[in-house]
């Protein structure tokens, strides 16, 4: 009866560290003048606390190709979601005239 | 080609055959179970990343019409109480991490302790949380009749404070499901009830429990760290 | 037959397993299960199609003289509701889907059968909710709830409404999931993919659909209560929302939810032609893909609702580009079921006379979609009753076809019994007759510029509402036939074999109705989905 995999503490207690030096690091670029990179780096490292929550407390790393497609596309649905919305928000007056 | 008339059984473990007392009629083994257990819970969380996305939506949309008023916003939040809620929360991921472990080995006590750890950070979050809202209460700063702001374009900081209380609002009852659910799961763990063969309740809880933690992952730089500079 | 005192019954089947109304209302079994929604969705759907009488019975007459415009607001709001979230949503997935997709997978029962329960108490829930929204005094927003009327101005009951849409719409997340897990986990030995039969491949999509677009109405519907309810200002002008915000979140899952209604009943559809033409479906792999591209391309076109709504031009562009894609997807089906009933062995039984009928007007609705997916005929139409026609034609002419279509052939599964044929067939055909009358007018009135939801209009429209008033009536007399005769069925209907319509498909190898656990022994697949060649199976 396989058990699914189990990490070693040690790996947990790894990623429990790299989860807070990423917000240490968060909040210090926070205070700094970095233009619209701010931005960038905020989510980006919210983008990596994130993935590494997922593969390894979440266990995405040691499961089914199955399960893997199933967050991908969660994300990806997310994605249409904003990204076609945005769409229409940022063309908006692009031609010029009332209404369009 | 067989004909329609008989139909052999599947593996030769028909009905009789050595049935563990947690697998369910209908599956016919107990690692059948537990990936379709595992399945259903990514499947679920797929539907909340999808709930909390039509929230992202909104805040994508306001922030990228009024990046000023997200700005003014934001500044009234306390950054030191938002820190410390993610660092709390971190924390209770890893709790939890630890807590599916100790119930992957059997380990009764281990699993336990870590799922009571888990429960005692969230509700140190909950508490921090309820400070500031109090704090929101008093500044005046809660959408509606009462709210106002002293600066310009108050009336659209309102938004701001809109998508604020629904996005951490909605988190906050998804923290309260997630400690109620541990508080059910509690005599299960003490009593040893999970173990290498049957631990994906608590599998599953952890992987909401971790959800959750992503969402205030996002949340925390986009209400609190607007134009901090 | 035995000799004793008291006679047992010649086989226990799902129905007969246990007695009370607790063993039904605490049942964990699929095909129960779906009983019990089967008997929730009529009722709603009999409470939609009161509704519908209401307003048929205003347009008879061009002036408002039946009911106040606040009254129909409420009318035709309702109509969308009921009809909407509470019968085609649900409807198939819910009732056919449910009983049939275990057996048709070789499984004993779906993955959570308690969830499964669940689901269905909370359907209910959402049900009472909203019924009891309507009692006291209804919704008058339309059923597409637009801010910021519903979330800033509207007197009526939007909270209570969005509550029990809310609650019915976990009982279809639940569903979705239910299915997925099912589909890919507990298919029997030998059952692959590409042998399932196409009524699994529609509602594996249906339950994409469902899993990726109904959380986000949900937490739409949970802006517009917090808004209402506690003042937060999300869509509100005066504080910078914007209401187009809010078409956004609600056309994101509103129109894959589209999908949701007709994915199912083309996965029937698939099951009647083949069956009825004995054939297996041409291009299987073709219509299994087109179910799935259906299913993703659906979620990129919702802004097609938008087009005059202050969307900006070059998103509606988008938008109007990507419906046309959809469309191909659903002409792959019709033309893959066209092949299919070429050189067959057509018998015009009922489910194939609801299968035909779908083709035909699934056609033309899905064919004026198109049209309307046209920027410069949709800002002529928009909000005309050639909308109202369209959804109707897909929605009615499509999905009810379907669902009824489904209903006839899986009756006998479902309760072991045979219904008259002859009034079977009397309905549909008067049913399709209604449908025509009812909804083809409605093409031409909107056309010449009536406008939806409104209860008064000029002299020169009233011809083409009264036609459609009188189709309302025969559709309503073909609903009613057939009321009587599945009920009559269900008592004194004649008792059926295992496969009375000679069909192939692992549900035709069990019982009919099938015991609780579904087979004697787990089935092992080495055929493929619709062997009619080599596996004529004899009427029994």
């Amino acid at each position: 009866m396989s058990s699914g995999h189990v990490m070693p503490i040690g790996k947990y207690v790894a990623v429990f560290l790299a989860l807070l030096a990423g917000t240490a690091i968060t909040v210090y670029v926070a205070f700094l003048d970095l233009g619209s990179l701010n931005n960038v780096v905020a989510l980006g490292i919210a983008g990596i606390k994130a993935t590494i929550v997922i593969l390894f407390f979440m266990h995405a790393k040691y499961s089914t190709r199955l399960t893997k497609l199933v967050i991908v596309s969660g994300f990806f649905w997310l994605l249409i979601l904003i990204s076609f919305t945005l769409a229409d928000f940022t063309s908006r007056g692009w031609l010029g005239f009332p209404g369009k | 080609m067989s004909s329609t008339a008989d139909m052999p059984s599947a593996t030769g473990a028909a009905s009789t055959a050595a049935h563990h007392p947690l697998l369910a009629h209908h599956f016919d083994t107990l690692d059948q179970q537990r990936e379709s257990s595992s399945l259903a819970m990514w499947v679920f969380l797929v539907t909340e990343i999808m709930f909390f996305g039509g929230l992202f939506l909104a805040y994508v949309v306001y922030r990228s019409m009024y990046p000023q008023v997200f700005r003014a916003g934001s500044h009234e939040l306390d950054v030191l109480l938002g820190g410390a809620n993610t660092a709390i929360l971190i924390c209770s991921s890893l709790t939890m991490a630890l807590a599916v472990r100790g119930a992957q080995l059997g380990q009764r006590r281990s699993l336990t302790v870590f799922i009571v750890l888990t429960m005692l950070l969230g509700l140190a979050f909950l508490g921090i949380k309820a400070v500031e809202y109090a704090a929101k209460f008093q500044h005046g700063l809660v959408p509606g009749a009462n709210f106002h702001f002293a600066g310009p374009d108050a009336d659209h900081v309102q938004l701001f404070f809109s998508i604020y209380f629904a996005m951490t609002g909605l988190h906050a009852t998804h923290m309260i499901i997630g400690i109620g659910i541990i508080l059910w799961l509690l005599p299960a763990c003490a009593r040893g009830r999970y173990g290498p063969d049957y631990y994906h309740p608590i599998e599953c809880f952890g992987l909401y429990w971790h959800f959750v933690d992503i969402v205030w992952i996002f949340l925390f730089p986009l209400l609190y760290l607007v134009g901090r500079h | 037959m035995n000799a004793v005192a008291v006679e047992a019954p010649a086989s226990i089947d799902y129905i007969n397993a246990d007695y009370g109304v607790r063993s039904w209302l605490l049942t964990k079994d699929h095909k129960r299960i779906a009983v019990l929604y089967l008997a929730s969705v009529t009722l709603f759907f009999a409470l939609g199609g009161l509704f519908a009488v209401i307003l048929r019975l205003e347009l008879l007459t061009p002036r408002g003289d039946l009911m106040q415009s606040d009254f129909y607001n409420r009318m035709f709001t309702m109509h969308g509701v009921a009809m909407v979230f509470f019968f085609m949503i649900p409807g198939i997935p819910a009732v056919l889907g449910n009983f049939l997709v275990p057996l048709m997978i070789g499984a004993k029962d779906l993955a959570f059968p308690r969830l499964n329960l669940l689901s269905w108490y909370l359907y209910v829930a959402g049900g009472l909710f909203t019924l009891w929204a309507m009692i006291r005094g209804g919704v008058d927003t339309g059923w597409t709830f637009y801010t910021p009327y519903s979330s800033s101005y509207s007197n009526s009951h939007v909270i209570l409404t969005g509550l029990g849409i809310f609650i019915a719409g976990f009982s279809s997340i639940l569903t979705g999931l239910n299915f997925i897990v099912t589909i890919h986990r507990l298919r029997a030995p030998g059952m692959t993919w590409f042998r399932l039969p196409l009524f699994i491949w529609a509602h594996y999509a249906t339950s994409l659909v469902m899993i990726l677009g109904t959380p986000v109405v949900a937490v739409t519907i949970l802006l517009v209560a917090a808004e209402r309810a506690f003042g937060l200002g999300i869509f509100d002008p005066a504080r910078g929302g914007d209401p187009v915000l809010f078409q956004h979140l609600f056309w994101f899952y509103s129109h894959p939810a589209v999908y949701i209604m007709v994915l199912p009943a083309m996965g029937v559809v698939s099951e009647l032609i083949s069956a009825f033409a004995r054939k297996p479906v041409y291009g299987y792999k073709f219509v299994a893909f087109s179910s799935l591209a259906i299913a993703v391309l659906g979620f990129l076109v919702w802004g097609h609702h938008m087009f005059v709504s202050g969307q900006s031009a070059y998103a509606s562009v988008i938008f109007s580009v990507l419906s046309m894609f959809v469309a191909v997807p659903s002409a792959v089906k019709v033309f893959n079921w066209t092949a299919t009933l070429f050189r067959g062995s057509v018998s015009y039984d009922t489910p194939m006379l609801y299968a035909l009928g779908f083709i035909g007007l699934f056609t033309i609705g899905g064919l004026t979609g198109v049209m309307l997916a046209t920027l410069g005929i949709d800002l002529h139409v928009h909000d005309t009753y050639f909308v109202v026609a369209h959804f109707h034609y897909v929605m009615v002419g499509g999905t009810i076809m379907g669902y009824l279509g489904g209903l006839h052939y899986w009756w006998p599964k479902i309760a072991g019994s045979m219904y008259p044929k002859f009034w079977s067939r009397l309905a549909a055909l008067i049913i399709f007759v209604g449908f025509n009358l009812t909804f083809f007018p409605q093409f031409i009135l909107g056309y010449l510029g009536m406008p939806r939801r409104y209860h008064a209009y000029p002299e020169e429209f009233q011809v083409l509402h009264v036609l459609s008033t009188a189709g309302a009536s025969i559709l309503g007399i073909g609903y009613l036939i057939q009321v009587v005769y599945f009920t009559l069925t269900m008592r004194y209907g004649k008792r059926v074999g295992n496969n009375p319509w000679g069909a192939v498909g692992l549900e035709w190898q069990t019982t009919s109705p099938p015991p609780t656990y579904n087979f004697e022994t787990t089935p092992v697949v080495d055929w493929d989905a619709y062997e009619y060649k080599e596996k004529e199976a004899a009427h029994v």
